[in-house]
């Protein structure tokens, strides 16, 4: 919207919340309550506008509901338009009676003091005041059992990808079992485009607490509950990176346990797993370094495919260098930021279930190096 | 006897001046307080216990709105965060909302039934002093444990205490300990409140008040208290479960040996649910209460409202799993759910049209309970449309545990129920205190606080839209989120300078407030027959009704209500 | 709108108003029987759940003779609250104590059963889901059970003192309430557990 006429509906706003607070006290008899309310919504509307008009942000990477580019977020997106066009009407109609109410029924200052006429109740208003709501009711409630059947009964197609996901305390795990890869936090799936369809069907478990999965743009989310296996699915229609992060409390670094699915061409998806399926290089540049490695705990918790090293506690780090973030987005991936989560995870992100590893600052050198060419 | 002389007669108190009694000193009147069991007492130690922790909770949420005004903020550690949220939300809903609710219940139904006290009034002040227990139970967990350097031991589960977080293997330390005695205390106090309440209006109203003539308050309150004996119980059930699963090794929630997480979902929520009902039913009763008699009409279709209200009771505890959309029922289940959640919507707005029709050709007075009033409808209308919205399950799957949901609660909790609460303190302060609060201060209250209100509550439906979810200490810059929240912050501190107006309002008018006589508000139920403050005994002699309004019966001779209703 | 004199009956609808104890105690009952409604959803929920351990076929046997004391104690209860009201406080001395002697014998008979339980066939409530269940929505019972008895024993005492007397037969007949409230909880978790349950 053009600055100026944003500037002018401020000053407008301003003049008459400016009015309207003032008098209230000054003329402690009648407020212009009309005006009061109606520069109040002004207010309120002219406030949300100013917030997008100010911000810097790349809109893509903004995980607003109302931005599907999957077909489940796009299904979601109609739903939500159809029932905030009804709840708009509802709240304009009877927003309106009650300021005409408000207004027209206030008490006058020529007032005689005598009591208005009594009424106790009026069985047809009651019964037009229920009916019609029951009939909306009937409306919505059909609209929205159609959607639902439609996205949590949706057969899987036989080109469906098919995705583990096994949430931790807090990391996001990917397992892509007929593809035989393991990734972690960072989701590469296909695009969805021409006449075959390729969703990416998702199972979803939990390893410690509950968990949820959501990236706004892609669905809406679903929950990771041990002992309970839930699917999901999202059929992404443009590539690109889409958003989102944990949306179950699951304690301390439940804000940090981010999510990033990138939405790759089929060419770039097939080239990605080709790298993932690989073991990692013994480079023997680097071999102090990958010793350092298999010498400490680290091999307890961490999956490097082609070393000793097999434990399922941590992520997967394989192809660490091939990932944007660290420790689920609470970091970006570069040696400086790698090395200082190695020394210190609690300092970086408080809370987190990695210990620190008690390195001497050479080792930790050693080891920055051979995990940075783990790509 | 002619009008006038009844209306003496009607004032049924005893002089003001205590005849021969000695002088009291400070802790005679302490002692007095401590133990009373006097309806009206406790039920002002009940508000001012709520008022006490609504300012301490405040305070919580400001450090949290502190924290969250830039993305990525230090202000607070996440481990200090996460106690915070969930002191926050414990404290609003146990030691606020429960609290409150009782006390307005406590001081007023024996009034407006023109009974001299509840039923049983030791039971009274048990379950008073049970609840202050939990309550200081509850915040020694700030200093139990590890003590103040180590933040202490608060609760850090958030208010739901989702399992099998709250096992042992996930909660080391007490902090989920402190959370469930301290609640368990406090419900055990409730439901032994609840039921007196039930039995004093069942057992003691005044002679000529039938069921059919009770003030809607009473109505109201009778309801919330029967949905609180089948509405704690669960939470307790499942608290006693927790306690069992943490300190004898059972395995209730123990996902690990095939214990249910989602077990604990259904139990939690089948409480959680019907609790929010019951904080703001008393509200609906405020405001039944209030609107007529500045609108001076009385109530649009009294059994209609009952009857509503009675719905409400019962479809609320229909529709806990709309709480649990995203754990992945089955989409007949989701629909069930679907169906009782839009279901409740219709009593519902079928009050808010009564509240409507009630001001419709009425005479309204603006004065600081009713406007309080008007914005409780104005508030309850946008939340009922957020609430539809949250019920179309694929809706929801997007927004449940973001923003969005913490918006649309926040305009129940404090749109609806804070907002009704400091009007229905307006408007019988003077009953209970014989004097008036300054309209001036409460104007300046009323329009920073709603200011506020709307500054905080209607920009934080944005981001839930735009993804950013519950319980976060913090959040990414970049994605849309950095200014909403700065605004919500905004408002929060406007709001906070109104409850210092409040709180001011409240402090100076005890001392130096403008004297109100026995009918200030020129009202017509049983409460305002009295002095103010009534006597201990409340009524000199249990009046006799003929009506759902005496007191208009009495100023108006010739038109009674008897004659219409 | 008059006003009443202090020997008005406060008896607004004309008709029959119950007294604040029924009231009250039934408000009680309701509370608790939703209570013992979320230990028998989780009972039946975690049926056939358990990993491991004994099952409810391998190790429960009725407990029939259990059940007939508990029963039967209601029945004599409701003799003693009879006898009151007529003034006999001989009889209520009677039958109030046999009640106790009832109550007491199936919290001994239920002690018994779960020494055998845990000593013989290892089961305790850390044991498995049947084990957790079992073990606490019994336990949540017998608990009741010995509130109850307390309450009983109290007005027993008063009793054999001479306090107790024709005009607080109310009083009993509330907390027989309770009592009976007790043993019907019983026939649901007797049913659920050892019927249903095995």
């Amino acid at each position: 919207m053009p600055v100026a006429f944003q500037i002018a509906l401020f000053l407008a706003c301003l003049r008459v919340v400016r009015r309207f607070i003032v008098d209230s006290f000054l003329r402690s008899t009648r407020p212009s309550r009309k005006e009061q309310i109606m520069g109040k919504i002004m207010l309120l509307i002219l406030a949300q506008q100013r917030l997008f008009a100010g911000e810097k942000v790349d809109s893509t990477l903004v995980p607003s509901i109302f931005a599907p580019e999957s077909v489940p977020a796009h299904s979601i997106a109609h739903l939500a338009d159809f029932v905030l066009a009804i709840t708009g009407v509802i709240f304009v109609v009877v927003a309106s009676l009650l300021v005409y109410a408000v207004v027209r029924f206030r008490r006058r200052a020529d007032d005689d003091d005598t009591e208005p006429a009594q009424i106790y109740g009026s069985g047809p208003v009651e019964a037009a005041w229920t009916i019609v709501p029951i009939l909306i009711v009937v409306v919505l409630t059909l609209t929205t059992a159609r959607v639902i059947h439609e996205i949590q009964d949706a057969r899987q197609p036989a080109g469906a990808l098919e995705v583990q996901v096994i949430g931790h305390q807090w990391w996001w795990e990917f397992r892509y079992p007929r593809l035989g890869i393991v990734t972690a936090n960072e989701l590469h799936v296909p695009v969805s485009r021409g006449e075959v369809r390729r969703p990416t069907f998702l199972d979803l478990r939990s390893a410690d607490v509950v968990h949820s999965f959501w990236v706004p743009r892609l669905a809406g989310k679903t929950d990771l509950i041990p002992n309970k296996i839930n699917s999901m699915w999202i059929e992404p229609e443009r590539i690109g990176l889409f958003l989102g992060q944990c949306a179950k409390y699951c304690g301390t670094q439940h804000a940090k346990m981010l999510l990033r699915v990138y939405v790759d061409t089929p060419e770039d998806f097939d080239r990605w797993v080709r790298e993932q399926e690989k073991t990692a290089e013994k480079d023997p540049s680097v071999a102090a370094g990958r010793l350092v490695f298999e010498q400490t705990a680290c091999i307890n918790c961490h999956v490097i495919k082609g070393t000793v090293a097999n434990g399922r506690f941590g992520p997967d780090l394989t192809h660490l260098m091939s990932r944007d973030t660290l420790a689920s987005g609470a970091l970006s991936n570069s040696p400086q930021e790698l090395r200082a989560w190695i020394k210190s995870p609690d300092q970086c992100k408080p809370g987190a279930l990695m210990p620190a590893m008690n390195l001497k600052d050479a080792d930790l050198d050693l080891l920055v190096g051979y995990l940075t060419t783990l790509k | 006897m002619n009008g006038t002389a009844k209306t003496n007669e009607m004032s049924g108190a005893l002089p003001l001046v205590s005849i021969a009694a000695p002088d009291k000193n400070v802790l005679d009147h302490i002692h007095a307080w401590l133990v009373t069991v006097d309806h009206k007492k406790l039920g002002l130690m009940y508000i001012m216990y709520g008022l006490f922790f609504f300012v301490v909770a405040g305070i919580e949420v400001g450090l949290i709105r502190i924290q969250l005004a830039v993305p990525n903020n230090h202000f607070l550690t996440p481990q200090v965060f996460n106690q915070l949220f969930t002191m926050h939300g414990t404290t609003m809903v146990f030691l606020v909302g429960m609290p409150l609710i009782f006390g307005f219940a406590n001081y007023l139904v024996p009034l407006m039934i023109g009974a001299r006290d509840l039923a049983f009034p030791r039971l009274n002040a048990f379950g008073f002093w049970l609840s202050v227990f939990g309550g200081l139970l509850l915040y020694f967990s700030f200093i139990g444990g590890e003590g103040m350097t180590g933040a202490g031991s608060a609760p850090d589960v958030g208010w739901f205490a989702y399992a099998p977080l709250t096992g042992r293997a996930f909660s080391k330390g007490h902090s989920t300990d402190y959370w469930t005695l301290g609640i368990m205390v406090g419900g055990f106090g409730s439901i032994a409140t609840a039921a007196n309440i039930i039995t004093t209006i069942l057992c003691m109203r005044c002679p000529g008040m039938t069921l059919t003539k009770m003030p809607l308050l009473v109505w109201l309150n009778l309801i919330m208290c029967g949905m609180v004996l089948v509405t704690i119980s669960p939470l307790t059930a499942a608290q006693i479960m927790l306690l069992l699963d943490r300190f004898v090794g059972s395995h209730f929630f123990d996902t690990q040996a095939g214990g249910s997480a989602t077990l604990w979902m259904h139990f939690f929520w089948i409480f959680g649910h019907p609790e929010v009902y019951i904080l703001v039913i008393p509200a609906f009763a405020i405001a039944s209460e209030v609107i007529p008699v500045f609108s001076r009409k009385a109530i649009f279709g009294y059994p209609v409202m009952v009857g509503a209200t009675i719905a409400i009771a019962f479809v609320s505890m229909s529709v806990w799993a709309h709480h649990m959309f995203t754990i992945g029922m089955t989409s007949t289940g989701n629909t069930f759910f679907v169906v009782s959640t839009m279901m409740i919507s219709v009593p519902t707005g079928i009050k808010i049209f009564n509240w409507l029709g009630t001001m419709w050709g009425g005479k309204l007075r603006f004065d600081t309970p009713m406007l309080f009033g008007i914005a409780f409808v104005f508030h309850l209308l946008i939340m009922g449309l957020t609430g539809v919205m949250l019920a179309a399950a694929p809706f929801n799957w997007q927004l449940n545990d973001s923003y969005f949901v913490i918006a649309h609660f926040h305009y129940v909790l404090v749109g609806a129920i804070v907002f009704m609460i400091f009007g229905g303190i307006y408007y019988w302060f003077p009953k209970a205190t014989g004097r008036l609060l300054n309209e001036r201060l409460g104007k300046w209250h009323f329009w920073l606080f709603l200011i506020g209100f709307h500054l905080t509550f209607d920009t934080m439906h944005i981001p839930g839209v735009l993804g950013m979810p519950r319980r976060i200490y913090t959040y990414e810059a970049g994605r849309g989120w950095e200014i909403l929240n700065l605004i919500c912050t905004l408002g929060m501190a406007v709001q906070s300078v109104a409850t210092l107006v409040f709180v001011w309002n409240i402090v100076s008018s005890i001392f130096k407030g403008r004297r109100a006589g026995a009918d200030p508000w020129d009202a017509w139920t049983l409460e305002w027959a009295t002095s103010s403050p009534p006597p201990e005994y409340n009524f000199a002699e249990i009046p006799i009704v003929k009506s759902r309004r005496p007191l208009w019966d009495i100023k108006h001779p010739t038109d009674p209500d008897w004659k219409y209703e | 709108m008059n006003a009443a004199t202090a020997t008005d009956s406060l008896n607004p609808d004309g008709g029959w108003t119950p007294s604040k104890g029924v009231v009250g105690m039934t408000c009680l009952i309701i509370a608790e029987s939703a209570i013992f409604t979320i230990f028998v959803v989780a009972y039946l929920f975690y049926l056939g759940k358990s990993q491991n351990g004994p099952r409810p076929q391998q190790v429960l046997e009725l407990p029939i003779l259990n059940s007939i004391c508990l029963l039967s104690s209601s029945v004599t209860i409701t003799f003693a609250v009879h006898a009151l009201r007529k003034g006999d406080t001989k009889r209520f001395n009677l039958w109030w104590l046999v009640t106790i002697a009832l109550g007491a014998y199936f919290l001994f008979g239920t002690g018994r059963e779960w020494q055998h339980l845990i000593r013989d066939e290892g089961l305790t409530i850390q044991t498995n889901l049947f084990g957790t269940t079992f073990y606490s929505l019994v336990g949540l019972h017998a608990s009741h059970v010995v509130v109850g008895l307390l309450a009983l024993l109290m007005v027993m005492a008063f009793a054999l003192a001479g306090s107790v007397k024709q005009e607080h037969a109310e009083r009993a007949h509330v907390l027989s309430l309770y009592w009976h409230f007790v043993d019907v909880v019983w026939i649901v978790v007797f049913t659920v557990v050892y019927i249903i349950g095995r």
